[in-house]
């Protein structure tokens, strides 16, 4: 890409802007995995291979996968966020294979959550989309 | 079909589960009776940490929560809460608790953190600038170039009232505008990421999740002082921060937000990774700035400060990463916003490790201002195992213990310092009774002695005479005058010492010894170890009435010393005993004794 100027970052920040909307309130289910160096010794990537074998095994093509840094809650490693439309977003910890595979098959299939693994979200976003209202 | 509500009821191990499960159980019981299981379901949760206000019950999608639930309370809830859509008031935990210490225009739910520094953590994927630059990255930098001169960045920084992160808590204008004022034809921005104390982590977790966030604020401040150059200086402990940083930093060149020219500006800024080998005594900035001059890393006596004569005897800005990442927030919302979060003379929020024996340990950003009580006890979910809480250290090897004295003290720049220990760069570990503090004492000087460089003798010498003067202690061969030549020494040290590692390195020794002298008093008179962690002063014995004879701690005991027929008493061998503890676990029935 080509060096931004004032307006070309503008237009950068519109699409970026847009496709994260279109993510976190579009009709797309995601799970988000965060993979800060705590998460991924504790399990993590075994964790997203689960998820991404079982995703495949139900046919769940639509489903993103993503990754993202630390979530902070270190007592429930590895954390993952789950967001599924029509649903509150659900934080879930100790997410190894297993609990993977169930959550797929039980949370993004069948709209039940899963006993003995939510954990609560550490703090409110507190910024929203924009950190200040008008710049 | 997705339900209409869920109900999650708290079930943390740490917690009166039996209270929890009752709450559940009668809340499961009532959804049935009155017919609403297919539009509700009931769960236990792990932990939320309302452990004081057992049970803790959480409404979704409306996030309601109520605490103090008892099971009595589950009618209500189901025909009032979820049939009807009326919260039931007497119930609803009170966000005035967490309001007070937030911005009136950030939405106060029931959690105390306030994340400004890891605004991005856990949310955006930091390998990715498109997701930066949809949580408005790099706005702040454009602001800085099109609608800011120089002292008006500068002035938004002295509104804030932004203090360094890196433990020194020096005002960080302060610091911009000595640098910005001597004449220069070259100037360097540094951040600091050599993170190195003990159990501390705030500074890789920031790196990793959200690392544009620290291109973009040292562009600030290149901006600002009229540096064309960055570097980041960081352990190569941290592959992945440097994955991401080398990551971020190729992306940042190629959208032309770092490099010639930035946005169609006439400002140049670039930034290179310097990476560590990982000596503590590098976090001091004059010692990481000759670090990254090619040198060995060992630290010289300031003035010049660095602001000055720092990186190639140019003046330098040096700042750490948790003060980088806030900076961007401060430009966008204003220094004002951010110098209202926090007590007089501390500004904004702090993020801290929270680690050791509390149930919920985690990466957490509270405002100033917030108490250990609320850190520990709501946000951690109290003391593992419902223990005894004893002390929190603060500060790492630089730093000191805080007694439950101080459990409803503000936290500070100041009042921590009052008590001789320090802000530090955010580590926080939890003490609970079995934890003693000679002990601790020793681990933090076995530390600072072998991070020590050497060059300055009240550092080298003072801290290995500490460090065998606590050992004696710890081995029962303490005298009096030991105590009093820690004092001395660890004096001396603090005035004569030629940086911050050795002038802070008796200070872990000096503040156990203020809060917990008595406990160096058994060690020395009555050689024993009341917390029962100082090997060398330990028995284990047998209690005869105690002991089944079930010969499991035989089978543990690695050198053998334990006899005993089955079903009968069992006996350890005292002069074989290597007091490891291995049985005094295994014991069922509290047989083994330790003094």
């Amino acid at each position: 890409m080509s060096k931004l100027t004032r307006e070309g970052l503008a237009n950068a920040r519109a699409r970026a802007e847009a496709h994260w909307q279109q993510r976190w309130a579009g009709r797309q289910a995601q799970i988000i995995i965060g993979m800060g160096t705590c998460g991924i010794a504790a399990g993590a990537r075994k964790a997203w291979d689960a998820f991404a074998d079982e995703l495949k095994k139900n046919n769940l093509t639509d489903v993103r996968l993503e990754q993202t840094g630390c979530m902070g809650l270190c007592y429930s490693e590895p954390t993952v966020e789950v967001r599924v439309p029509d649903m509150p977003p659900i934080i879930y910890g100790k997410v190894d294979a297993e609990v993977a595979r169930r959550i797929v098959r039980k949370h993004i299939v069948g709209k039940l959550l899963i006993n003995d693994h939510i954990f609560d979200r550490p703090a409110n976003d507190a910024f929203g989309k924009k950190i200040a209202d008008s710049r | 079909m997705a339900f209409k509500h869920y109900v999650l009821v708290c079930g943390g191990e740490g917690c009166n589960t039996k209270r929890a499960l009752a709450v559940h159980d009668a809340l499961l019981k009532e959804v049935r009776e009155q017919g609403v299981e297919n539009e509700v379901q009931v769960l236990k949760t792990g932990s939320f940490g309302f452990c004081g206000e057992c049970a803790a019950v959480q409404i979704l999608p409306d996030q309601t929560l109520y605490v103090d639930v008892q099971a009595g309370d589950a009618a209500a809830i189901v025909t009032q809460h979820l049939k009807q859509g009326r919260p039931v008031a007497r119930l609803l935990f009170d966000p005035q608790t967490t309001a007070k210490y937030f911005p009136k225009d950030v939405p106060a739910g029931h959690q105390k953190q306030l994340r400004i520094v890891l605004r991005n953590c856990g949310v955006i994927d930091p390998e990715r600038i498109e997701d930066y630059l949809a949580r408005e990255g790099y706005a702040a930098l454009e602001k800085a170039l099109f609608k800011m001169k120089p002292d008006d960045v500068i002035e938004e920084l002295k509104k804030s009232g932004l203090r360094g992160r890196g433990g020194g808590g020096y005002p960080t204008w302060q610091k911009w505008l000595f640098t910005k004022k001597v004449a220069s034809d070259q100037k360097y921005i540094i951040c600091n990421a050599d993170e190195g104390d003990p159990g501390a982590y705030m500074d890789r977790s920031t790196l990793e999740g959200d690392p544009h966030s620290i291109l973009e604020a040292m562009a600030i401040a290149g901006y600002t002082v009229g540096a064309s150059q960055g570097y980041i200086y960081i352990r190569a402990e941290y592959p992945l921060a440097i994955n991401r940083l080398n990551m971020a930093i190729a992306q940042a060149r190629e959208l032309g937000l770092l490099g010639q020219g930035i946005l169609g500006s006439g400002f140049d800024f670039d930034i290179e990774l310097r990476l560590g080998a990982g000596a503590f005594v590098c976090g001091e900035e004059t010692a990481l700035i000759t670090s990254i001059e090619g040198n060995r890393g060992m630290p010289s006596p300031r003035p010049p400060y660095p602001a000055v004569k720092g990186l190639w005897q140019k003046p330098t800005v040096i700042n750490n990463v948790e003060t980088w990442a806030a900076i961007p927030v401060i430009l966008l919302k204003g220094g004002d916003w951010f110098g209202k979060i926090g007590t007089a003379t501390s500004k904004g929020t702090k993020v801290f490790a929270l680690t050791g024996k509390v149930n919920n340990c985690g990466l957490i950003e509270v405002p100033m201002g917030i108490t250990l009580r609320e850190i520990i006890y709501e946000i951690g979910g109290g003391i593992l195992g419902g223990k005894a809480f004893k002390a929190v250290q603060t500060g790492g090897p630089s730093g000191g213990v805080i007694t439950k004295d101080y459990l409803d003290m503000p936290i500070d720049y100041e009042s921590l310092g009052q008590l001789g220990s320090i802000m530090g760069s955010g580590g926080m570990i939890v003490m609970d009774e079995d934890d003693c503090m000679v002990d601790v004492s020793k681990f933090y000087l076995e530390f600072t002695v072998d991070e020590s460089c050497g060059k300055c003798a009240p550092c080298r010498i003072g801290g290995r005479t500490l460090y065998n003067l606590v050992d004696k202690i710890s081995k029962g061969q303490g005298t009096l005058h030991d105590i009093e030549q820690i004092r001395d020494i660890g004096h001396a040290m603090r005035k004569a010492s030629l940086c911050g590692l050795g002038q802070t390195a008796p200070n872990p020794a000096i503040s156990t010894l203020k809060y917990f002298e008595a406990e160096y008093l058994a060690h020395i008179n009555d050689k024993k170890c009341p917390a029962g962690k100082c090997r060398d002063l330990l028995t284990f014995f047998i209690l005869p009435d105690k002991c089944i004879g079930c010969t499991l701690c035989a089978r543990r005991c690695p050198v053998n010393c334990i006899s005993g027929d089955r079903r009968a008493v069992h006996v350890i061998d005292a002069a074989k005993c290597i007091k490891c503890g291995e049985c005094y676990q295994a014991c069922k029935f509290g047989a083994v004794e330790r003094t």
